[in-house]
């Protein structure tokens, strides 16, 4: 390495857009900008979980995706270590591939129902050559399970069905012990297991990050889960970034209107507290974003300016590490 | 305080399905009380019988599904002693099931599938069912242009908002919700439980809540029944239960989940019990951190322990 400085990861002002329609040449084909000039790092000097956060739609998974490398940028790049998330796969896919992992969302259909679960594990040990023997892979495959405190006598010999949701995406975190990523990307990895077995999910992976010193991007709509594991923030709005900074001060002190909606719109799991406004129906009715210039938030703002239709915002610092793409912080210098 | 009316009384009730492995059982006697014009809320995790429930006191049990045994007095009446019960769909107990935003039919604008509904239980012109449609949307705070839309031109949030709409379009005394916001981004997971909670007021509906974010329960309803392993384990009212949960699941599920105030949530370990073998004496008995010898030999009965709340817990004696 050159750079001292240098990411761990970092996205250069991606785009990725994706055509759709077109049949037979008949239909007109519509382009859709699922990212638009998106543009992060994650330093990796000290291992840190950031959060990408934002609706449905707002392009969480299509980064998932690109980083990964599933997917290839319409215009930017990613650098992994400073380089080309595309010359690592082309040159060195077997390092990339073991460096960064991705656990996915649904704890289902990641495992082949005809093997029995542990065989993701095996697979590891074989395909990377962590053991020299069999008794030392088996071995290597029940340290990861415990590790991750999950019983190999009763998990052996199982079949995906026989698990809970809970116990499969566990087990994918006994994977990640073993390959020892120093990258995890983890798209809603606990959105379809239960609320009581999830924070058990959560702690396993916080307990991870310490131990192997690895980084992670967490992507989830879940406002409270991503302030209980991340360290970092990214607010994502229709394909932009809208605001980044330390997850506790972004969810505590909210600077862009979208965030403050998020935040606000988060249910309270106390009866004492009750959300006191109501929302107004364009909060939630109106149209996709689809305006070349602007605001994404413009359509929803309630802070609406003019120049928010006409210019587009770019994300600024503010604070200390917070930076917000809103014209309500944009003239004082 | 005048005397509360009740809306449905659940009594016993229990709902099997036949398997070649024996009977499982997803609701395995369940009692209780919704009054009238209030939001009851259903909760607990997946696979405790919540929506199996629902169809039980619904009439919808489907074979190798059966009702075991049980009453479900609606209004003096008991709905699973009568013979059909299609003339109180719609008008009298609506039905939103878990996804139903997904099953408006896309080849039919969104108002000719609501006037469908209206027409055919009760005998009124197109024109003014037409008219029933058009308030109904506006009273869920959707504009009107929705009404000529197609299904696949709506957002998910505006088409919950639409099947609730056509649910509360005979102004049903009972709404039964299994999961309403679920699936649904968080701005638009509010605006409907606002909206529910609204319509509640406005046409003096009573709503059953089924959901298993224990969070929204907090926001929308007034009381709560947490739900495990086909039975009820606490019913209060939803400040109690949060507050000065009784049962240890009440109060284990409830610390297990994260908000923006607490930094530490606790899971519960172990695995909820599979419906064709009930563990033996309390049904949480395995799982309970405070479980002594008493629980695995004999059920706890579900008693009132103060004024309108409900334990199955020894405990709790």
């Amino acid at each position: 390495m050159t750079n001292v400085e240098q990411s761990l990861l970092e996205l250069e002002n991606i785009t990725k857009v994706f055509k759709i329609g077109g049949g037979l040449g008949l239909m007109g084909r519509r382009s859709i900008k699922a990212l638009k000039d998106v543009s992060f790092a994650i330093s990796g000097r000290n291992p840190i979980i950031t959060t990408l956060v934002g609706e449905s739609g707002s392009g969480k998974s299509t980064i998932a995706k690109l980083v990964m490398g599933l997917l290839e940028p319409t215009q930017g790049q990613i650098l992994y270590k400073g380089r080309d998330v595309r010359l690592w796969l082309k040159n060195d896919r077997m390092t990339y591939r073991r460096e960064v992992q991705m656990i996915f969302q649904d704890p289902y259909s990641v495992y082949n129902p005809f093997y029995r679960v542990e065989r993701v594990l095996h697979l590891v040990v074989r395909n990377f050559g962590l053991a020299s023997s069999s008794s030392e892979a088996r071995n290597l495959v029940a340290e990861s399970m415990e590790a991750m405190g999950l019983r190999p006598e009763d998990l052996l010999g199982r079949f995906p069905h026989q698990l809970s949701g809970g116990e499969r995406q566990r087990l994918m975190l006994s994977r990640i012990f073993l390959m020892k990523p120093s990258l995890v990307v983890a798209d809603e990895p606990v959105s379809m297991i239960d609320v009581s077995l999830r924070s058990i999910f959560l702690d396993n992976l916080l307990d991870l990050k310490k131990r192997l010193e690895m980084s992670c991007l967490y992507i989830t709509h879940d406002l409270n889960i991503a302030h209980y594991v991340g360290d970092e923030m990214i607010v994502l709005c229709e394909g932009t970034i809208v605001e980044t900074g330390e997850a506790e001060s972004v969810v505590g002190d909210p600077l862009h209107p979208y965030t403050r909606l998020l935040v606000s719109s988060i249910p309270i799991p106390d009866p004492r507290e009750k959300w006191k406004t109501s929302l107004g129906v364009e909060d939630i009715t109106l149209k996709k974003f689809e305006a070349e210039q602007g605001c994404v938030f413009s359509n929803r703002c309630p802070h609406r300016m003019e120049i928010c239709i006409r210019e587009t915002p770019s994300l600024i610092s503010l604070e200390a590490d917070r930076q917000a793409a809103c014209f309500l912080y944009g003239k004082e210098e | 305080m005048r005397a509360v009316d009740r809306m449905i009384e659940v009594e016993d009730l229990r709902v099997y399905y036949k398997s070649v492995l024996g009977d499982y059982k997803p609701v395995d006697g369940v009692s209780f009380t919704v009054n009238a014009n209030e939001v009851f809320g259903l909760a607990g995790e997946s696979g405790c019988g919540k929506s199996t429930f629902v169809e039980g006191i619904l009439r919808l049990v489907k074979p190798p599904g059966y009702i075991k045994s049980g009453k479900v007095i609606f209004k003096d009446q008991d709905l699973l002693s009568l013979k059909d019960i299609s003339d109180l769909r719609w008008k009298e107990i609506s039905y939103i099931p878990q996804g139903s935003m997904n099953s408006l039919n896309p080849v039919l604008r969104i108002e000719e599938q609501m006037i469908d509904a209206v027409t055919s239980h009760v005998d009124i012109a197109e024109t003014e069912a037409r008219e029933m449609v058009l308030s109904n949307l506006k009273e869920v705070g959707l504009p009107i242009d929705v009404a000529r839309m197609y299904p696949h031109e709506l957002s998910g949030g505006m088409k919950q908002r639409v099947v609730i709409a056509a649910a509360t379009l005979l102004k049903p005394s009972l709404v039964v919700a299994d999961e309403p916001v679920t699936a649904l981004d968080v701005v638009v997971q509010r605006s409907i439980i606002q909206s529910i909670a609204e319509l509640r007021d406005k046409f003096g509906m009573t709503v059953i809540f089924v959901a298993h974010d224990l969070a929204a329960h907090a926001e929308l309803v007034d009381r709560i029944a947490i739900m495990y392993a086909g039975k009820i384990m606490e019913i209060g009212s939803v400040h109690d239960v949060f507050l000065d949960p009784l049962h240890p699941y009440s109060k284990l599920l409830i610390a297990a989940v994260p908000s923006l105030k607490k930094k530490v949530v606790k899971g519960i370990p172990g695995l909820p019990p599979s419906p064709l073998n009930w563990p033996v004496g309390c049904r949480f008995h395995p799982r309970c951190p405070q479980a002594f010898a008493k629980c695995s030999e004999e059920l706890p009965s579900f008693e009132e322990v103060e004024t309108g709340r409900f334990v199955a817990c020894y405990l709790c004696r």
